[in-house]
C-alpha cells in the first residue's frame, strides 16, 4: 500500500457533479473515486467505469455449487453408503435438485458477498482513508489522484471553478489496512476539515 | 414529439405472409376435418380435436397473457411498459377471436359426447365410478358450458375496458387531478381483470379444459404450470413485436432498456415455469402412487420421451444459459431467436399436456399440427397487425409516459 497524493472537490448536488466530472475528465485528470451519499444514476458511465464482473463471479461460484452439490450426494449414495429409500434407484436425480438448487444458491449468494467485499475493500478489523465525513451525509465528494506534473493548486482552482463547495490536498493511504477505528489515530498526514 | 411515427401502416408483406399462412393453414384444417375431424374412426376423430383444442387453448391464453401483463404493470404503478403498451394491447384484441374459436372448438366437443377426450361425459361410467361421481359436480357438461362461456366473455369484456380507457390517453394533456383520476380507474380495471384471470387461468379453468382429460388424475400445480406456460410465452410474443416494429422504425420511445426488462422477465418466467414443473413432477415421482404416476408413466417412459425432454431443455436450460447474461438480453437479434424458440417450446409443452393424453400409444406430430399453428399465427399476424394500425403507436398523452421515455434499467 503506498501514500499518494489527492486533491478533494466536494459538490452539494449532483446536477453540478455530473458537469464537473466530464470536465475533469477531458482535462486529462484521473479520478480516483466519486463518494456520494446516495447511489448516484448514470455516475458510472459519467466516471467510464466498466462494467463490473461480479456476476461472471457469481455465476462461477452458482456452477461450483451445482457441481459440488451433484457430485457429493451422487458419491455418497451411489459409492460410499448406498441406502435403499422407498425402492428408489441409487441414483434419484430428481430428490436431490433441491440440495442442488439450494448449495447453488448459497455458493453464489456467500461467494458474491465475499467478493463485492473484497473488491470494495470492506472487512471487519480493517480500516480505509475517508476523504470527507460528509460524504456518507450530503457531499458529492469527487477525489483526484495527483501525478507528478499535476499541480494540486491549479487543480483546486479548477475545481472550484466547477462548483466544487469545498476543496482540499490530502496524503494519503489509498487501499484498506488493518485496525479499528475506535482504536487507533487515523493513519494520514494532513488531517481532513471536519465540519464543525 | 414530431419525429415520432404514431401511426403504424400495415407493410404488404405482412399482409401476403399472413394471409399466406392462413390459407395453409385452412387447407389443413379443411382436410384434416374431412379425412380426421368427421371420420368414423374414433381414433382419428381424438386426432382432430385434440390438435384443434391444444392449439386455440394455448393461443387464447397466450394472447390474453398480454392483457395480463397490462393489468399487473398497471396495479404495480408501472411506468416503463407505457412506451410499448399498445403492443400487448394490440395482442389482447385477439382473446375475443382466438376465444370463440376456441369456445366453438369445446363447445361442439361436449356437445358432441366425445367421451374419448373427456370421458367424464360418458355418463353410464361415471354412474359407476366413485371418482368421477365424486367430481361430477364439477366435471358435468353444463358447468363446463356456463364456467367456459363466462370466462371467454369476461376475458373480452374486461379487457376490452381496459383498453377503451387507453384511449383517453391519446386526446389531450391531463393536468394533476385528470391525471390522477385516470390512474384511479385504471388500477380499478385492471385489478377486476385481474381477480377474473386469477379465478380462470389462475385455478379452474385449466383443469377444466385441458387437465379433465385424464379425468380420474389431477394435480394443484397444473394450473400455474398452465399460466406459466402461456404467460412466458406472451411475454415472448411481446418482445417479438417490439423488435419487429423497431425494426420497421417505430417505436422511437422504446429502447434496449425496455428490451432488457422484457428479457428479464422472459428469462424469470422461465425459471418459474421449471419451478412449477419440477414441483409437479418430482412429489408424485417422490410418492410413486400409481394414480398419480398415471400421468408421468407414458410421458416419461413411453413415446412422448423425447418431447418430453426436448421440453425441458428448450424452455429451461436454453433461456436459463442463453438469457443470463444483460448483453444476451439486450440484443435484437438473440432476444428474437430466443423468444421464437420460447413459444415455440411452449407449443411444444402444450402439444405433450394435451396430445400426450389423448394418443398415448405414439406421437404423431406432423402436418395437421403445423398446418393448424400456421392458421393461428397467421391469424395472430393479420389481427394485430390490424389492431397495432387502429390506434396510435404510443398513448401520447399518458402521466407515466416520462417515466417509460427515461427509463434506464
Amino acid at each position: 500500500m503506498a501514500k499518494k497524493k489527492f486533491v478533494v472537490g466536494c459538490f452539494d448536488d449532483e446536477e453540478v457533479l455530473f458537469p464537473a466530472v466530464s470536465k475533469v475528465r477531458t482535462a486529462g485528470y484521473k479520478i480516483h473515486d466519486v463518494y456520494t451519499p446516495f447511489a448516484v444514476h448514470g455516475l458510472d458511465h459519467a466516471l467510464g467505469l466498466r462494467e463490473t464482473s461480479l456476476h461472471t463471479a457469481g455465476f462461477i461460484y452458482g456452477i461450483t455449487g451445482t457441481t459440488t452439490a451433484l457430485s457429493c450426494i451422487s458419491w455418497i449414495f451411489t459409492k460410499d453408503w448406498p441406502l435403499n429409500i422407498g425402492g428408489k434407484p441409487h441414483f434419484a436425480l430428481p430428490a436431490w435438485i433441491p440440495i442442488t438448487f439450494e448449495l447453488t444458491v448459497l455458493f453464489a449468494a456467500v461467494g458474491m458477498v465475499l467478493t463485492f467485499c473484497y473488491i470494495s475493500q470492506l472487512a471487519p478489523f480493517v480500516k480505509k482513508h475517508h476523504f470527507h465525513a460528509r460524504a456518507t451525509d450530503d457531499l458529492f465528494v469527487m477525489v483526484i489522484e495527483c501525478t507528478d506534473t499535476t499541480n494540486a493548486e491549479d487543480l483546486k482552482a479548477f475545481l472550484a471553478s466547477n462548483g466544487a463547495v469545498e476543496t482540499d490536498i490530502q496524503i494519503a493511504e489509498e487501499g484498506w489496512w488493518l485496525g479499528r477505528y475506535d482504536k487507533e489515530e487515523m493513519r494520514f498526514e494532513n488531517k481532513q476539515i471536519v465540519a464543525a | 414529439m414530431a419525429s415520432i411515427r404514431l401511426q403504424f401502416e400495415i407493410p404488404g408483406k405482412m399482409k401476403t405472409w399472413s394471409l399466406g399462412l392462413i390459407g395453409v393453414g385452412l387447407v389443413a384444417l379443411v382436410f384434416g376435418m374431412i379425412t380426421k375431424g368427421f371420420s368414423s374412426d374414433e381414433h382419428e376423430q381424438v386426432h382432430f380435436w385434440g390438435t384443434l383444442m391444444y392449439n386455440t387453448i394455448f393461443w387464447t391464453l397466450v394472447c390474453n397473457a398480454s392483457m395480463f401483463f397490462i393489468c399487473v404493470t398497471t396495479l404495480a404503478m408501472g411506468g416503463w411498459q407505457q412506451s410499448f403498451r399498445r403492443i400487448p394491447e394490440a395482442i389482447s384484441t385477439m382473446v375475443p377471436i382466438f376465444g370463440s374459436i376456441t369456445f366453438a372448438v369445446l363447445l361442439y366437443v361436449v356437445l358432441s359426447d366425445k367421451h374419448h377426450i373427456y370421458h367424464w361425459l360418458d355418463t353410464a361410467a361415471v354412474a359407476k365410478d366413485p371418482i368421477l361421481s365424486g367430481k361430477a359436480g364439477f366435471l358435468n357438461a353444463k358447468f363446463f358450458i356456463i364456467w367456459t362461456t363466462l370466462t371467454i366473455g369476461f376475458w373480452s369484456f374486461l379487457g376490452w375496458r381496459m383498453r377503451q380507457l387507453s384511449n383517453e390517453a391519446d386526446i389531450e394533456a391531463m393536468d394533476h387531478e385528470t391525471g390522477k383520476n385516470f390512474i384511479f380507474r385504471n388500477t380499478v380495471r385492471a385489478a377486476l381483470f385481474t381477480v377474473w384471470f386469477a379465478l380462470t387461468v389462475g385455478s379452474t379453468v385449466p383443469w377444466l379444459w385441458m387437465m379433465s382429460i385424464d379425468a380420474h388424475w389431477y394435480s394443484t400445480m397444473y394450473s400455474w404450470y398452465t399460466f406459466a406456460s402461456t404467460f412466458v410465452a406472451g411475454l415472448s410474443l411481446i418482445a417479438l413485436w417490439m423488435v419487429y416494429l423497431k425494426n420497421k422504425g417505430y417505436m422511437e420511445l422504446t429502447n434496449q432498456e425496455h428490451l432488457q426488462d422484457i428479457g428479464k422477465f422472459m428469462f424469470a418466467f422461465s425459471i418459474f415455469w421449471t419451478y412449477l414443473w419440477f414441483s409437479q413432477y418430482m412429489l408424485i415421482w417422490y410418492a410413486n402412487i400409481p394414480e398419480e404416476t398415471v400421468y408421468f408413466k407414458h410421458r416419461v417412459q413411453g413415446p412422448y420421451k423425447g418431447i418430453f425432454f426436448l421440453n425441458l431443455i428448450i424452455n429451461f436450460l436454453c433461456p436459463l444459459l442463453i438469457l443470463m447474461k444483460r448483453s444476451a438480453k439486450r440484443n435484437y437479434t438473440l432476444v428474437t431467436f430466443m423468444a421464437v424458440l420460447i413459444i415455440f417450446g411452449h407449443w411444444i409443452d402444450f402439444y405433450q399436456m394435451v396430445m400426450g393424453s389423448l394418443m398415448k400409444e405414439s406421437v404423431e406430430l406432423g402436418w395437421l399440427d403445423f398446418g393448424i399453428l400456421s392458421f393461428f399465427v397467421g391469424m395472430m399476424i393479420f389481427f394485430v397487425g390490424r389492431a397495432l394500425a387502429s390506434k396510435p403507436l404510443i398513448p401520447k398523452y399518458h402521466p407515466f409516459l416520462k417515466e417509460s421515455v427515461i427509463h434506464i434499467v
